[in-house]
């Protein structure tokens, strides 16, 4: 992980902003998350992993679809509201186009086996995707003011109360997220009463 | 098809509303869209509505432009633009000024703690995407495929488009 360590770079105009959300949305089958990431942190150096991490939080706590969340966001920290609709423009517009066309063909084409089949291996490609992307961002955990114990619990609770017990997310976020949020707060309050001392 | 400018408002103050409870994306408030929108206005039909989340699941891009499939469907192009605007336009205005506000006061320690205490779980959220994508579909070859996916991407500099058009290929010869 090499890329990780070069300089962060900045796009330099609303422009560019829309170009790369577009290309970047246009590669998302089944989850725009991950591919996200992979350019905004790894390809264009735009964010590190631990600012990613952050915008995705606010995305994720948010009402509303967290990646165009993390669009505008991304595009508002680099040029205010011009940047913010660019980014959320690029991710949507061709994206929308291509959806509307698929419609009219979907029920000519749905059931032909080779199309139900190349959807069936997106699909598993996607979900490794996120796996993957998952694997790559824990590496931002090591600075966590939590550590790295408490924070791989929270995760593997987190897991199984998401995946396997099917929580709504909303309660999620209101027991974990409110206990991994106030475990976190004592711990800097800890750590600035500690440097306080010396 | 009813597609009067009443009926456009309807839609689009069903989906403004919809928009500040869709907290975890969209796909969270699909019950109460299928209540409006099949159950109460009649305006799709059960396998239409079905239809229109698939296919967005299917096609490049956000799945919440499913929406849009819903909006066209029951009122062709404008009907898509009402919905579409209406589930984005509170959403995005909310987001913008909540991260604002938090970049104006990232030394605070709350700030600090929600960026920490969120960090795993949104780690563990994105495992979980993983998990449920996966689920859909059993079988020992889609798992071994999602799992050197996995490993490719964890591990490698190989770009995603790669990997999605092999999986493509893999699934249209019927490997999977």
């Amino acid at each position: 992980m090499t890329d990780a360590s070069r300089p962060l770079a900045r796009p330099a105009s609303p422009g560019e902003l829309f170009v790369a959300f577009t290309l970047l949305a246009l590669q998302g089958f089944g989850g725009v998350l991950a591919i996200a990431q992979h350019v905004l942190v790894q390809e264009r150096r735009w964010l590190d992993q631990e600012e990613f991490l952050e915008v995705l939080a606010v995305g994720q706590v948010l009402p509303g679809p967290n990646i165009c969340n993390v669009a505008l966001m991304v595009g508002d920290r680099f040029f205010g509201w011009r940047g913010a609709c660019a980014a959320l423009a690029g991710m949507m517009a061709m994206p929308l186009v291509i959806v509307l066309i698929l419609t009219v063909l979907y029920t000519h084409y749905a059931f032909h086996p080779a199309v139900a089949g190349a959807l069936k291996g997106m699909g598993a490609v996607s979900a490794g995707l996120f796996a993957g992307t998952g694997l790559r961002l824990a590496t931002a955990l090591r600075n966590n003011p939590m550590g790295l114990p408490v924070c791989t619990v929270l995760a593997l609770v987190c897991f199984v109360a998401a995946a396997l017990a099917h929580w709504p997310l909303v309660w999620v976020l209101l027991t974990l997220g409110v206990i991994a949020c106030g475990y976190a707060y004592h711990r800097l309050t800890a750590r600035a009463a500690r440097s306080a001392d010396h | 098809m009813q597609s009067s400018f009443d009926l456009l408002l309807a839609l689009f103050g069903h989906f403004v509303v919809l928009s500040l409870l869709a907290v975890g994306g969209a796909i969270t408030v699909v019950p109460d869209m299928h209540r409006v929108l099949v159950s109460n206005m009649g305006l799709l039909t059960d396998a239409q509505f079905n239809a229109s989340i698939a296919i967005a699941q299917a096609s490049p891009g956000p799945n919440i432009l499913f929406v849009a499939v819903m909006g066209y469907q029951a009122a062709g192009l404008p009907g898509a633009a009402a919905t579409l605007a209406g589930i984005m336009l509170p959403s995005t205005t909310l987001a913008l000024v909540v991260a604002r506000w938090g970049r104006a006061r990232r030394d605070w320690r709350a700030v600090q703690a929600f960026k920490a205490g969120m960090a795993p779980i949104v780690i563990a959220l994105m495992f979980a995407s993983g998990w449920i994508l996966a689920a859909e579909t059993p079988g020992w070859r889609h798992v071994l495929l999602t799992v050197a996916a996995a490993v490719l991407v964890w591990r490698t500099r190989i770009h995603l488009l790669v990997l999605i058009v092999a999986g493509a290929l893999v699934g249209a010869l019927g490997w999977v």
